[in-house]
């Protein structure tokens, strides 16, 4: 599925931002970078195409909101906000120091551009529904967009949400899985079992599509990789704020992605990545202007 | 006489009059809260949440984000316990102006138990950083507490009992953040108390007056923010303070209270409230009785423990 659009600003831009995280977890010494990779392309598309902000203005009341209810993939919403200009590039470094704006977890009362705290899981897309029930209830037409993880899917308060969303008819709000089938530890895989990663899929054989729309979400499926699937999924589901369906865009990541070794290891949810490793993925990505560290 | 969960839901819906923004969010509890006094009045601004109630807080903080004042209904416990990560992270940590309708807090509960009864409210949402918790006496400081509270911008936690509360207050009484209410003047002891169980404090001190004990009773109906220097100032003249809550003593106002004298004015403090155990199903007056905070049963422990005292 392409439709012809040519996304290659999008795609080195990703490519930067995924250097920019890994590059500044390295630096930090901490951090995680499995779970900002599965998700930047879909972070850059939203920041670069479709979420109406403005970065001079960052709580300009009509603005769109995104809530990355993952919130320990920080680092890549923080250079997702840098490469748009909420924040400069330089300041990434501060990430996770003292006195810093960039939090280990998205803290709202540092850092304007974010439109909740989170971090503690499941917890973003309750605050999704209220902010898109508010558009509502003030007749603004502001979108509301939130990225979950496969992993805080296992969550109770995230069905709480599912289950409220469509009955508030918040078409106006957009669910972003991000499906990249790697938690934590995770369970091991048993033998001659394969999946997208190196551990168990926590929603391998369990049908989330047909679920959500039984719970009364519209569901797109897409590869969260794709720009050509991801900008339009995106649009579509803006474009559908004045329905009463609330949209879940089911995205198929995989977590690390960007950088072979990464890319499907549960070991790299947080990792620090070492001198020679940072030579290979700045070559792999093909960053020349920032030296490796 | 009105019970506190109508005096609760009756000034919301006199606040819904004159304010657009102010928003009522149920975990379906409204006809137990009273909430469905606002939910008749004002339809529109009542949103049905279901029972859930941590999405009912996060629900709550993004209505705030756009400019909401909510209201939460439900029952203490699932409050302080269930919906305890939320309220964490997403209230106070980001200083929410949520305000979360404690009802049916304490031991008196309407017979439903121990799994109802929440007696380390204070304890866990004193505990957290930025929260305001109110524990108003009577139905004069109830409403005034939720106009103020309504008006605060930031979380408040507002301790509700479910029943009628004895008139501690009349129409002259003014509502200040931080203050705390000289009840009774005494001599021998000083009594302090928060919420409904400052009227058994009150009721008790009299009863202890016919006894040939002067007791002073003190209400705090602000548990956070605390204003220490008052305390420090009205404890100076006793050698003994008894702390006497609807609670756990662990954590809760006695610990506040001796926190603060250990510090700022060391002196012996006595605290009593629900001796570290569950409670049970069981009538008001049976379990003031089992828990020893009826007006009767705390006269006779505060008149041993001051003759303890001054021996």
């Amino acid at each position: 599925m392409s439709n012809g659009e040519d996304y290659s600003e999008l795609v080195a831009l990703a490519r930067r931002g995924r250097w920019l995280a890994i590059s500044t977890v390295a630096k930090s010494g901490a951090g995680h970078v499995g779970g900002p990779f599965s998700a930047m392309d879909l972070m850059i598309a939203l920041y670069f195409r479709v979420l109406r902000v403005d970065p001079q203005n960052p709580q300009w009341p009509a603005r769109d909101r995104f809530i990355l209810s993952k919130g320990h993939s920080s680092i890549g919403l923080y250079v997702v906000m840098a490469l748009r200009g909420f924040l400069p590039i330089e300041e990434l470094k501060t990430f996770d120091k003292g006195n810093s704006r960039l939090q280990g977890h998205p803290d709202v009362t540092k850092l304007p551009g974010l439109d909740t705290s989170t971090g503690s899981l499941g917890q973003g897309l309750s605050v999704g529904v209220g902010m898109a029930l508010g558009a509502h209830l003030r007749g603004e037409k502001f979108h509301t967009f939130v990225i979950i993880g496969d992993g805080e899917l296992q969550e109770g308060m995230i069905w709480e949400a599912l289950h409220i969303a469509p009955r508030y008819k918040l078409g106006n709000l957009t669910a972003i899985l991000d499906w990249n089938g790697l938690q934590q530890f995770g369970w091991v895989l048993a033998i001659n079992e394969e999946h997208r990663g190196d551990r168990r899929d926590p929603w391998s054989g369990i049908e989330l599509r047909g679920i959500f729309e039984r719970l009364g979400w519209r569901c797109l499926e897409i590869n969260g990789h794709d720009y050509s699937q991801i900008i339009p999924a995106l649009e579509a589901a803006k474009a559908s704020g004045n329905s009463d369906q609330p949209t879940m865009i089911l995205a198929h990541t995989v977590k690390g992605k960007g950088v072979h070794f990464t890319e499907g290891k549960h070991e790299w949810h947080s990792k620090v990545a070492t001198k020679e490793e940072l030579k290979i993925i700045a070559e792999e990505l093909g960053i020349k202007e920032e030296a490796a560290v | 006489m009105k019970a506190m969960r109508d005096v609760w839901g009756d000034t919301l819906v006199a606040l819904g009059e004159t304010n657009p923004n102010l928003l009522v969010l149920d975990a379906d509890l409204a006809n137990s809260t009273k909430a469905d006094k606002f939910a008749k009045a004002h339809p529109d601004r009542f949103l049905q949440m279901g029972i859930a109630e941590q999405n009912l807080v996060g629900v709550a903080v993004g209505l705030a984000s756009v400019g909401f004042v909510p209201w939460l209904s439900s029952f203490a416990v699932f409050f302080t316990h269930r919906a305890v990560d939320p309220i964490r992270m997403l209230v106070a940590q980001t200083h929410a102006n949520v305000k979360i309708g404690a009802a049916y807090a304490g031991i008196m509960t309407g017979l439903t138990g121990k799994t109802h009864q929440d007696i380390e409210d204070l304890a866990i949402m004193r505990a957290m950083p930025d929260m305001t918790v109110l524990a108003p006496a009577d139905r004069t400081e109830c409403e005034a507490a939720i106009r103020w509270a309504t008006d605060y911008l930031g979380p408040v936690y507002l301790r509700l009992a479910r029943d009628v509360c004895p008139d501690v207050f009349d129409s002259q009484y003014h509502f200040t953040p931080g203050k705390t209410y000289l009840l009774k003047e005494g001599k021998d002891v000083l009594l302090v108390s928060t919420g409904p169980q400052s009227a058994r404090c009150k009721e008790a001190a009299e009863l202890l007056e016919e006894q040939g004990v002067s007791a002073a009773v003190l209400h705090v109906p602000f548990i956070k923010p605390f204003n220490v220097q008052e305390l420090v100032q009205v404890c100076e003249p006793f050698k003994l303070v008894v702390t006497v809550e609807e609670h756990n003593v662990m954590g809760g106002l006695g610990a506040l209270v001796a926190e603060i004298l250990s510090a700022h004015s060391p002196r012996k403090v006595i605290r009593f409230g629900v001796e570290d155990r569950w409670g049970e199903s069981a009538p008001n007056d049976y379990l003031l009785d089992l828990f020893q905070l009826s007006p009767t049963r705390l006269s006779g422990r505060v008149k041993q423990v001051v003759q303890g005292t001054n021996e």
